[in-house]
């Protein structure tokens, strides 16, 4: 690996569109042009629509449910609730058996049965000729509740007097998670020169994906399977969790989606609505359709993140990491979710104490119930939450000590390759010190003084923050690609790995037009289908180049070996001599005029003589986690009037591997960058503490970036090739969300300390940011350090 | 959305006869609140009376001593009109940030004014101005018209035909945006006319638009942003929400205030 790396310099790409790697996405003009095909541009001759009943209340027992109002409206076909549905069973967690130790996961029936546990917990589920008639039924449905005291805050759940919301667990407990050797990393505290310690808040947010959840289900009864096609990103993850909950083998169930708007990973899960659907196609001999409205998704639609944090990390007179203790309460919402409780366990696990050199650590994760919406993935899943802390401790280890943030980041910097993470990931290469040396140059550090100066001129605080990341982008589970040479000469390419927006179309045709020298318009990707593509782990964790790309490689290598004895026939030739290159066979090493057959003709051979298509199966194993990695600065400029914070600069040099499209590796990187920054400044899914009432249901409360919020980003890639798969490329689809919450609050912080503010919780608002400089002008002197 | 029936009268005239008609009418100007309410059928009017097409609710006119703006005229339209630039650039100034470019070519002022949001733009300045909203039946002052959050001196089967504003010396609008809605959070206009300086405030009161004596007192003796230094509004009577408690937005309403006036004054 070393050598690999030796092999390869650094290069920097600096203007992606210059690159002839960066081709345009071929999905752009039909996005562009309002020609995408969503789930809900779907006609369905004959379908029904359903719509949804929510509980009002966050937690209440329902006394009664009375439907015969709503069955009288006209067009209403069917009112279900859960007791309609007793041979369902509940909506299955995916790492039950994945987790160690003792895990509570609560029966979650598609419909409540005794209990409402959230604001949109669904209730009832009708059946209408139209939109307007299922809505109006929901209105007429009486339910008779008793509301209950309710718990949406974490650390108020978890105490002894808390609300319960599931008898079986004591103190909301679900599960705690406890890694590493707790022992050791206290002894190493007890005798540390320095002990620095940060109370991270990470804000519970909401995916806001430009495309509501939406589907279709359907029912054959010749053949008594369903099908269900949705607005999802991961089908045969959904395909196998409803097999459960329709208690059906998964055979009977297909799944496919269109085009998406956006998942970032909370399309990748099962909900209530798509067991409902299927269903009421299957009883109503119709298919049934349902979109969700955004109050919808802002109620029911999974969060994210919401987890509190004490970090404790250990130092040496010299500056240098000596152990990291962690300690977290994550907020589960009311149910635990399909890979809910996978965002503050396992995901983050790889990725603790980043990509510094700290020889011991130690985790504690308490994971608890809530009267809120299930939380589960979303872009950067548990990623984010560990470089957060492991960032906002080196800098606040940076101030008290008095060393230069940068210099404190790269006395610690993993240096020698591989390295074993306490935790047990293995890293194989980054050039982190080398990331980080660019950034300083590109960041104008010098120049900062003489920009603060001018910004101070015109009344504004101006502050520099830098960090750094470590994404771990994991490899399982196993992939596969299947090629199929077409009658015209172009090749169908079906992974089990998924695009909802990232350019798949383009990118994987890619990869192939350089296996095969055919040019990358040959190529049609098949995706998002349980019928035409039979397995995939679908999209997530920033692994579809890396899983679906590699298995992409594999298969066009098999499909080359497969192709040979016919190219041999042509070629009049024992298969041993025959190679394939530039897009041909070729005899090798025999005198005379050289002889040569392409791949389409060899394809159209085997088709002749065998009537079958020339195919291949490429099969992607047991890959290794991948380490992006980067280090990012940002400056900002603070009116110490209002509070408000303007996001002036951000510069980054990161490193996703061997670059495929850096146009698209660029774009991917400014999605995540806008969703990481949105952490950081505005986004907050928010709930009243007395009622459980959720206060941020529409956009009108819950902030997302826009355009203006955000500067044009400077971004460098280093490619710095990984071997733990055949592109030598990292994932880059999740990095801006963990990379950017850091690097925005350290500029905001470095903005402030003049006023003697030393914390701040995401997101920074005006009000917040506003309030921490009052409390500090409050303070006394000797209170504020230094 | 419930269904409702559709009209869309070409004068101001037919759409009274209509309104008055109609049971449970509701009239449509820029659509920018009924019809988002109507879609979450929080409201479910029976009847709905399209102003687009009345043609004498449109127009900018410098009448004397006085701009007066149709009841139907855009956002857009006043943040582009030469007249109002040339009498009033606060007032253009103030439709220039309402909402986003979407929002200004529908939304017109008319129904802004009727409305009486308690976060819109419009309202600070009617009142800061010391404008007439003139109605098919009554002219009334801005202070006659603003009766309370959402609330309006508007009776049943009245329709705001114009508003008049006022020539003033000096005039300025500063607002600070709800991070999510971009609304105003808190939203200051300042005006001087002669000796008489008015700052009405939106945004921030728990009743909607008013006016704020005190900066008022201390404004007319020297009209320049120094005269508020220590200046602070108090938080009773101020909204609180999630993205600014009262205490936040009643320091925002001196912030703003101060910074209305700078541009006012051209400072």
């Amino acid at each position: 690996m070393v050598d690999v790396l030796k092999a390869v310099p650094l290069r920097i790409t600096t203007d992606a569109a210059s690159d002839p790697r960066s081709l345009r996405r071929f999905e752009d003009e039909r996005f562009l042009t309002g020609k995408g095909r969503y789930q809900d541009d779907e006609q369905a001759v004959d379908a029904l629509h359903g719509a949804v009943l929510r509980s009002p209340h966050a937690h209440a027992a329902i006394l009664s449910i009375d439907i015969t109002a709503a069955l009288e409206i006209p067009g209403v076909r069917a009112v279900y609730t859960a007791a309609d549905l007793p041979d369902l069973d509940g909506l299955p967690c995916s790492l039950v058996d994945k987790l160690p130790g003792p895990f509570f996961v609560p029966h979650r029936p598609p419909l409540a049965e005794e209990r409402v546990r959230h604001v949109g917990d669904p209730v009832a589920f009708v059946v209408a000729d139209n939109a307007e008639a299922a809505r109006t039924a929901c209105e007429a449905i009486v339910v008779d509740y008793d509301i209950l005291p309710a718990v949406t805050d974490l650390e108020a759940a978890a105490a002894e007097d808390a609300p319960k919301i599931w008898p079986q667990a004591d103190r909301n407990e679900a599960l705690r998670y406890r890694l590493g050797d707790p022992g050791a990393v206290e002894d190493v505290m007890r005798r540390a020169a320095h002990v620095v310690t940060c109370r991270v808040v990470n804000n519970r947010i909401v995916a806001a994906a430009l495309e509501p959840r939406s589907a279709i289900g359907r029912f054959d009864p010749g053949r008594g399977s369903y099908e269900l096609s949705l607005s999802g990103a991961s089908v045969h993850d959904i395909r196998r969790e409803l097999a459960t909950v329709l208690c059906v083998p998964p055979d009977r169930i297909s799944v496919r989606t269109p085009d998406v708007g956006g998942g970032f990973g909370m399309k990748n899960v099962t909900y209530p609505e798509y067991a409902l659907l299927l269903v009421a196609a299957e009883r109503l001999g119709r298919p049934v359709r349902w979109v969700a409205d955004r109050m919808d998704e802002f109620t029911s639609g999974a969060h994210a993140r919401d987890n509190l944090t004490v970090g404790r990390l250990a130092l040496d007179e010299k500056g240098r990491f000596l152990a990291l203790a962690v300690e977290t309460i994550a907020n589960l919402g009311a149910y635990v979710s399909s890979l809910g409780p996978g965002s503050a366990t396992t995901a983050p696990t790889p990725a603790m104490g980043g990509l510094y050199d700290i020889p011991v650590m130690s985790m504690d994760v308490r994971c608890v119930f809530t009267n809120t919406a299930p939380i589960d993935a979303y872009r950067g899943a548990g990623k984010p939450e560990a470089n957060y802390l492991i960032e906002r401790l080196a800098d606040e280890a940076a101030h008290r000590l008095g060393i230069d943030a940068a210099k404190l980041r790269k006395r610690n910097f993993i240096r020698r390759f591989p390295y074993r993470k306490p935790f047990g990931a293995v890293i194989d290469g980054g050039d982190f010190a080398g990331n980080l040396d660019r950034l300083l140059v590109l960041a104008d550090r010098p120049g900062f003084r003489r920009r603060k100066a001018l910004s101070r001129r015109s009344g504004k605080l101006r502050g520099f923050g830098l960090a750094c990341f470590l994404e771990t982008s994991r490899g399982g589970p196993d992939e596969d690609a299947w090629l199929t040479m077409r009658p015209d000469g172009g090749v169908d390419m079906a992974v089990g790995t998924q695009s909802n927006g990232q350019g798949h179309e383009t990118s994987f045709a890619q990869v192939l037009s350089e296996q095969f020298r055919l040019p990358v318009e040959a190529f049609r990707l098949v995706q998002g289908d349980t019928a035409l593509v039979p397995t995939g782990g679908g999209h997530g964790g920033a692994r579809s180049l890396h899983m679906g790309g590699g298995a992409l490689v594999l298969a066009a290598q098999a499909m080359i070996e497969a192709a040979k004895p016919a190219a041999a026939q042509l070629l009049q030739a024992e298969p041993e001599v025959v190679s394939f290159a530039d897009g041909q066979f070729r005899v090798s090493a025999k005198p005379g005029a050289a002889r040569e057959v392409g791949l389409a003709a060899v394809a159209r051979h085997v088709a002749d003589t065998t009537g079958r298509a020339l195919a291949s199966h490429g099969a992607h194993r047991a890959a290794p986690i991948t380490f992006p990695n980067g280090a990012q600065m940002a400056e900002v400029e603070i009116d110490p009037e209002t509070g408000a914070v303007d996001l002036l600069r951000y510069v980054a040099v990161d490193d996703y591997g061997r670059l495929i499209n850096p146009l698209l590796t660029e774009a991917q990187l400014h999605g995540g960058l806008a969703q990481g920054i949105g952490q950081a400044l505005m986004e907050e899914a928010r709930y009243d503490p007395e009622s459980g009432q959720i206060l941020s249901a529409t956009f009108m409360d819950y902030a997302v970036p826009r355009a203006m919020d955000l500067p044009f980003f400077d971004i460098t890639m280093a490619e710095v090739p990984t071997a733990a798969n055949p592109l030598g490329v990292k994932g880059v689809g999740q990095a801006g969300c963990i990379g950017a919450p850091q690097v925005v609050i350290a500029a905001i912080l470095d903005a402030l300390r003049p006023l003697g503010v030393t914390h701040v919780d995401m997101p920074a608002t005006p009000q917040r940011v506003w309030h921490a400089m009052r409390q500090a002008q409050d303070k006394p002197a000797s209170e504020t350090r230094p | 959305m419930y269904a409702f029936t559709y009209h869309k009268p070409t004068s101001a005239r037919q759409a009274a006869t209509l309104l008055a008609k109609k049971e449970d009418a509701k009239l449509l100007a820029g659509g920018h609140t009924l019809l988002p309410t109507m879609k979450q059928r929080l409201a479910s009017p029976a009847a709905i009376v399209d102003l687009g097409a009345c043609a004498d609710l449109k127009g900018i006119t410098l009448k004397g001593r006085n701009i007066v703006i149709g009841a139907m005229t855009t956002h857009a339209e006043v943040a582009a009109s030469a007249e109002v630039q040339a009498a009033i650039p606060a007032l253009a100034y103030l439709a220039s940030h309402i909402g986003d470019p979407h929002v200004r070519h529908r939304g017109t002022i008319g129904g802004s004014v009727a409305n009486n949001d308690p976060a819109a733009d419009y309202p600070a300045a009617l009142l800061a101005l010391g404008a007439t909203v003139i109605t098919n039946k009554r002219k009334l002052t801005a202070e006659e018209f603003f009766t309370g959050l959402y609330e309006t001196a508007l009776e049943e089967g009245e329709i705001i035909t114009k508003v008049s504003f006022p020539l003033v010396s000096k005039a300025g609008y500063a607002k600070f945006r709800n991070p999510a809605s971009r609304y105003a959070m808190v939203g200051v206009f300042v005006a001087k006319r002669g000796s008489d300086v008015r700052v009405a405030v939106t945004g921030a009161g728990e009743g909607g638009v008013f006016r704020w004596p005190e900066a008022e007192t201390a404004l007319k003796v020297r009209f320049s942003p120094k005269s508020l230094d220590g200046f602070k509004h108090g938080s009773k009577g101020i909204n609180g929400d999630i993205h600014a408690d009262p205490e936040y937005r009643a320091h925002l309403i001196g912030v703003m205030t101060r910074q209305a006036v700078a541009q006012a004054t051209g400072k």
